[in-house]
């Protein structure tokens, strides 16, 4: 496929399909849309987005439906399912339509950024690794809109983590991420946890089967519409899957 | 090995070198002041790990990088997609 800029390193024939699992994402799905194809349009790589949305009652499927017509069938692609099936699954769903040869998974609510892209691209090339993660932990990553308490549960449960399973990854719950496509689809199978856990799953698997991570600060800005989740009950859960995750790997 | 393994072997070689030296149970004759000195040492470290957590997360949290500019960029950006999707036709 043609680009329509043509710089340097894009005739290897690689293409990033990036996986947008949706739920209630009417007001940011434009938006993260836009971005994306904004920021691969400038780099010139090949590319595909496939809308996942489960179902969502606030219209978000029809909305993907008029990107769709604004941005083309071969750059938007649409794969819905009928009801909300978890992240995991999603995925999944997700890779048996891409066509790419690498996956970007990332959240659709903006608070990740496409202008990272780039970048991730650029050091998969450099290091030819099997992972790209986002990090908010370490260079210039950081996080927008959390407040003390936030900050100190997040620096607590990351160090943790980083004490107990020594997974030589900085940012393990973040879900900014570039995979090889074999790759994913070999970590997705072996992965059971739920939520937070199961990005931590991912990337502590990543380790242990041997696979090569790199790394690319990012800057978090929290959800800008809808509201950000961190109470009690997604604390229990990471404890538990984080001793899971202790206990099995 | 799983994880759990691990720190169960590293716990239990640091123990035995542990007893070892405060019970003197080689028989090798030690002089007492590595006993004095070794008896307490579980709680030494205990509290040198916990200090060093405290200090760790302490500065982490404190040097966390706010990303104001990365906020104002990300506002300006979605009004400029907003107007940008309008004029393409897009009905929110």
């Amino acid at each position: 496929m043609a680009s329509r800029k043509s710089t340097k390193k894009q005739d290897q024939g690689d293409k990033y399909s990036v996986l947008l699992p949706t739920y209630n994402e009417r007001e940011n799905l434009p938006l993260i849309v836009w971005l994306l194809v904004k920021y691969f349009g400038d780099s010139g790589y090949d590319y595909e987005i496939i809308v996942i949305d489960d179902g969502s009652p606030d219209g978000t499927l029809q909305v993907a439906e008029q990107l769709q017509k604004i941005y083309g069938e071969d750059k938007i692609l649409l794969r819905p399912r009928a009801k909300k099936l978890g992240l995991g699954t999603a995925y999944i769903h997700g890779i048996q339509h891409a066509t790419g040869n690498f996956i970007f998974i990332m959240d659709a609510d903006l608070s990740h950024h496409p202008k990272f892209i780039p970048e991730f691209i650029d050091l998969q090339k450099e290091g030819g690794y099997d992972v790209v993660s986002g990090t908010r932990y370490s260079g210039n990553g950081g996080v927008y809109g959390w407040d003390l308490r936030r900050k100190l549960i997040s620096r607590g449960a990351n160090f943790i983590t980083q004490v107990l399973l020594r997974p030589g990854a900085s940012d393990l719950t973040g879900s900014f991420r570039l995979y090889k496509k074999e790759v994913l689809e070999s970590l997705i199978e072996r992965c059971v946890s739920k939520g937070y856990v199961f990005q931590m799953e991912m990337i502590v698997r990543a380790r242990q089967l041997g696979y090569s991570i790199g790394e690319v600060p990012i800057s978090f800005v929290d959800r800008v519409y809808g509201e950000s989740k961190l109470g009690g009950n997604e604390i229990v859960s990471f404890g538990k899957g984080l001793l899971t995750l202790f206990a099995t790997t | 090995m799983t994880k759990l393994l691990e720190w169960l072997l590293g716990v239990s070689l640091i123990g035995v070198a542990w007893g070892l030296v405060t019970f003197d149970l080689l028989d090798l004759r030690l002089p007492p002041v590595y006993r004095e000195v070794a008896w307490p040492m579980p709680v030494y470290l205990l509290v040198a790990f916990g200090c060093y957590s405290l200090a760790t997360v302490g500065f982490r949290v404190a040097t966390f990088n706010d990303c104001e500019d990365a906020a104002k960029e990300l506002q300006a950006q979605i009004k400029e997609a907003k107007e940008d999707l309008r004029k393409k036709g897009l009905k929110m």
